[in-house]
């Protein structure tokens, strides 16, 4: 019963969700005039739900804390939201917005995290992690002495060694589409095939997780029962499906308390049930617009409890609940449904909100009535990021996610060691300086005498520079085996990998921080003259620069191909070095918040950056160095390969209503045209704000004038009002483009 | 050839339909009492760039133009350099750029004639409808803008009008049934109001020039929508 009316294929003989939706989807090229506008009772739960948190900020970001529990899929009493009708129910405790103490990753977060906000973690709880090794301790008892100082120094920073990695998504929809019982089974069969074979590390150690995984899949059965549903067998209506698919996301969340949780890529998949229900007048537009709404209402309440610290790198307490939508089938034909909308317009049902991270996958091949919705949106709430379908549809298929921000990964079949980013400027100056760190006043690379040229010359420091690339690629490394072999041990993912096929392709992620910096104090050695200034120990901690160098964001090959040399050296550079669980090297540029703190973490550089100022973020060119127009600037962003940086290549482009044009269609028309022609050159992400720099600053002084402004950063977007006054301040020095 | 630019604003949305980039040209005859870019007045102060590298930049924006943008020459007074403009039009044209003109129309030779026949578009900006008075707030002749504007109308070669709305010197009504008279013809496409603003007061103070206007007050944004609602109704 549940199947009738879909079309069958694969996806019928064995778990293949891509099928499915290949097979069965309705694309939808119109326009955004059938969709409706939230109910009553969406708008009364809502209402309730920005009481919840306007009361959460009050008391300093966290509404609550449940201290005598650890989370987990059946910690506690089933949540429901007290005097109100949900749709689709199940809260992470036992009342919304409550946090759950999660110390896998490590106690000493947890408690401090329940310290910060004026909490104690319960003995219970103390006493439980005495005889527990987290993912924290794992890694700290294998760290080298090197690798702590490094850690210490900022060269490499905002490790998940303290904290869970997240960036796995599992595949939600195979609850709804197969229930649960059937996952189980197949996970059994697996488990026997394996067990068949030669028993070694690899395999008893894959063997061991298959164990955990059922284990988990049984409980979130049980989880789902407490709430009334046997999700046991396939779901049947539209409900059920955006029910058992929530049910996946929200033992994820229980679970893990992971640095970017994504949701993956439901929409199309539930249009396909939504058609059926619709074409059988078992609901109406209205009912199943609120259905979406109370869905993303849900989503929008999924909360973790984190450390201020954790707050420096990834501000606005985000969680990355990333939906990618919409985007083009290997058929040819779109993957846009009337979902797609369905979602999109839940900013416009329940007002601009950071979460879910709206992330629209953008084709050339897109219909015309979709990109012109979501430009319009963009324009209306900034919320929406963009990531290029064309680049990525041939890498991954037509069924991949979006972990985080940028990440692209096959949904269900493969999954990603995250591993924060490394500073590049910083290792610049600990280059020159021969592994000397003048901000922190220690040896922390192999010792090389400090470069002692009167003035600098740009195929030395190179030559320099890269032997500090070679130590740095290697060191992080092994910096990152280390960390996802204890994550694996102490904190794996038991849902959401019961939610992939056995057989995973694994990524290990590294990243880069303050490309544009780099890439213009190079430029600035090349094509000015730079006098390096000691200090009086000896080592160089300043630059006298004369005459004027090309900056990246200029589209400018002299400077722009400086900052892809880097990319395409670092990538290289890593791959020279074998990888836990044979994971495959890629690299992201993004930098999430903390551009702020590796700015704070970097001494003064050629380009004219001042110590302890922050970088541009992501792959943004430094702020107000683009003089010559965004598209110049977007035009130096483009020309970064995405083949050495396949994790993802993140641009925040910011600019005023007015500098697209007067009227809104017009504003939109143009937005549509500046994507297609950024993609088109095989562009990789854009965050899009259309927005006056006059608000923010207003929004800095008058938080309470704008409680739901909410801004892109760099591959999330944020409330303007969660972030630190340095972060707000950092935002309104970026470029904002305009014309008068 | 080189031209003399002022800047390149490679989002413009602003000159001219669709993504733009604009060439700011340096120079300019005109010396309008409201203009927000007096730095652009000299020819000489601005950076010479060889038409090679111009041609290469506008072409690099190309994947944004689509079917509506294009280049847009603006100034200063684009036209002053018309005879190194011409030949990078030629270029552009032969790569199928879509180009507009930004003019005052107060220059006149074969080299503009040239370029206003291969331009797609022409914005022209009557500063002031009336002789004496476009005389005293520019210190040109009308006489030429309205033989420029003859130009167009009798080889029916597209054009916008615009006219930088001035409280108490070109905001009233019979001012602006005076310019839709003035400029009517089958090839204008639009008439554009614009309001003075004063954003570009600091410009003048860094070249130590007085403005004239500078105790004038700008342009309220709901007049200009009026005047704009009453040049529809004619």
């Amino acid at each position: 019963m549940a199947w009738t009316g879909f079309v069958k294929g694969n996806w019928c003989e064995t778990i293949d969700v891509q099928n499915f939706i290949a097979i069965n989807r309705t694309p939808y090229i119109g326009d955004q005039s059938f969709l409706e506008a939230s109910t009553a009772r969406t708008d009364k739960l809502m209402a309730y739900f920005n009481t919840l948190k306007k009361e959460e900020a009050k008391r300093g970001g966290v509404l609550d804390i449940d201290t005598e529990r650890v989370s987990s899929l059946l910690s506690y009493p089933k949540g429901m939201i007290e005097g109100h009708d949900e749709i689709i129910v199940g809260l992470q405790t036992d009342q919304p917005l409550k946090r759950g103490v999660n110390p896998f990753g490590g106690i000493r977060m947890a408690r401090q995290a329940c310290e910060a906000y004026g909490y104690q973690l319960s003995d219970t709880v103390e006493e439980h992690f005495k005889y527990k090794t987290t993912h924290n301790e794992g890694v700290f008892r294998v760290y080298s002495d090197e690798i702590r100082a490094m850690r210490k120094a900022g060269v490499i920073t905002g490790l998940p060694d303290a904290y869970g990695r997240g960036r796995v998504i599992g595949d939600y929809r195979r609850i709804a589409l197969y229930g649960i019982d059937y996952l189980i089974e197949s996970k059994h069969e697996d488990k026997n095939r394996i067990a068949n074979g030669p028993m070694l590390q690899h395999t008893i150690q894959l063997s061991e997780e298959l164990y955990k995984q059922i284990d988990f899949l049984k409980k979130l059965k049980a989880m789902a029962a407490e709430y009334g549903h046997d999700i046991g067998r396939p779901a049947i209506d539209t409900v059920e499906a955006v029910q058992w698919t929530y049910y996946g996301y929200l033992a994820g969340i229980k679970e893990q308390n992971g640095a970017a949780m994504s949701l993956g890529r439901v929409s199309t998949f539930i249009d396909i049930y939504a058609e059926r229900d619709l074409a059988a007048g078992r609901y109406d537009e209205k009912a199943i617009q609120e259905i979406i709404d109370d869905f993303v209402i849900k989503l929008r309440m999924a909360r973790q409890l984190r450390t201020p610290d954790y707050n420096e790198l990834f501000a606005g307490d985000p969680l990355w609940v990333t939906e990618a939508i919409g985007g083009m089938g290997l058929d040819g034909k779109t993957l846009v449904t009337k979902t797609s909308f369905r979602f999109l317009h839940t900013l416009t049902n329940l007002g601009p909100a950071p979460e879910p991270n709206m992330t629209v996958l953008w084709s050339n091949d897109l219909p015309e009535g979709f990109k012109k919705y979501c430009a319009e949106l963009s324009i209306l709430t900034d919320a929406i990021q963009y990531e290029n379908d064309d680049l990525m549809r041939p890498l991954y298929g037509d069924d991949y996610g979006i972990a985080c921000c940028v990440s692209a990964m096959k949904i269900g079949k493969d999954m990603q060691f995250f591993g924060a980013r490394s500073n590049l400027p910083k290792t610049f100056s600990i280059a020159l300086n021969g592994g000397y760190d003048t901000m922190t006043a220690m040896q922390i690379g192999p010792a090389m005498q400090v470069m002692d040229d009167e003035v600098l010359d740009f195929d030395k420091v190179w030559e320099r520079l890269d032997t500090y690339l070679e130590w740095l690629c290697d060191k992080y490394v092994n910096t990152m085996n280390i960390i996802h072999f204890m994550h694996d041990k102490y904190a794996y993912e038991k849902t959401q990998m019961a939610l992939h096929d056995t057989e995973v392709h694994r990524y290990m992620a590294f990243g880069i921080a303050g490309l544009s910096v780099l890439a213009d104090s190079l430029s600035s050695i090349k094509y000015a003259s730079v006098r390096p200034i000691k200090n009086a120990q000896g080592y160089i901690t300043d630059y006298e620069v004369t005459g004027d160098f090309p900056k990246y964001g200029n589209d400018l090959d002299e400077v722009d191909s400086i900052a892809v040399a880097l990319t395409d050296s670092f990538i290289e550079k890593l791959k020279k070095h074998e990888t836990y669980r044979q994971a495959e090297h890629t690299v992201s540029i993004l930098t999430i918040t903390s551009n702020v703190v590796y700015g704070i973490k970097t001494d003064n550089t050629p380009d004219g950056r001042r110590k302890g100022m922050p970088f541009a973020p992501g792959a943004n060119p430094m702020h107000g160095r683009d003089k010559n127009g965004a598209l110049a600037s977007l035009n130096s962003v483009a020309k970064l390969s995405f083949d050495s940086c396949r994790d993802g290549i993140s641009c925040t482009f910011s600019i005023t209503p007015h500098t697209l044009g007067t009227a809104i269609d017009t504003q939109s028309g143009n937005l549509v045209n500046i994507m297609d022609g950024y993609f088109g050159q095989q562009a990789h992400h854009l965050n899009v704000n259309v927005l006056n720099r006059e608000k923010l600053v207003d929004a800095m002084e008058n938080p309470d004038k704008y409680p739901n402004l909410t801004i892109r950063v760099s591959g999330y977007a944020v409330n303007f009002n969660q972030l630190s006054r340095r972060q707000q301040e950092e935002v309104i020095q970026r470029t904002y483009h305009e014309q008068l | 050839m080189s031209l003399s630019v002022h800047s390149i604003e490679t989002l413009g949305a602003l000159d001219g339909p669709g993504i733009r980039t604009v060439v700011f040209l340096q120079g300019c005859p005109l010396r309008c009492g409201y203009c927000h870019n007096p730095d652009t007045w000299s020819y000489e102060a601005g950076k010479m760039m060889t038409e090679d590298e111009l041609f290469r930049r506008i072409l690099r924006m190309k994947p944004y133009f689509k079917d509506s943008g294009g280049v847009t020459f603006s100034g200063g007074e684009p036209l002053r350099q018309a005879t190194a403009l011409v030949s990078l039009m030629h270029r552009l044209k032969g790569e199928g750029i879509h180009m507009v003109i930004d003019t005052s129309g107060a220059v006149w030779s074969q080299a503009v004639d040239e370029a206003v026949h291969l331009a797609d578009l022409i914005l022209l900006d009557i500063k002031h409808t009336n002789a004496e008075a476009f005389y005293q707030l520019t210190g040109g002749q009308l006489e030429q803008v309205l033989a420029f504007l003859d130009v167009l109308k009798r080889d029916a070669i597209h054009y916008w009008i615009r006219q930088v709305i001035i409280p108490g010197i070109t905001d009233s009504k019979v001012q602006i049934e005076q310019l839709a008279k003035l400029t009517a013809s089958s090839s204008r496409e639009r008439i554009e109001l614009l309001p003075f603003h004063k954003m570009g007061m600091a410009k003048w103070e860094k070249l130590s020039m007085p403005c004239p206007l500078a105790d004038v007050a700008p342009m309220s944004a709901a007049v200009i929508e009026q005047l704009q609602t009453h040049l529809s109704s004619i």
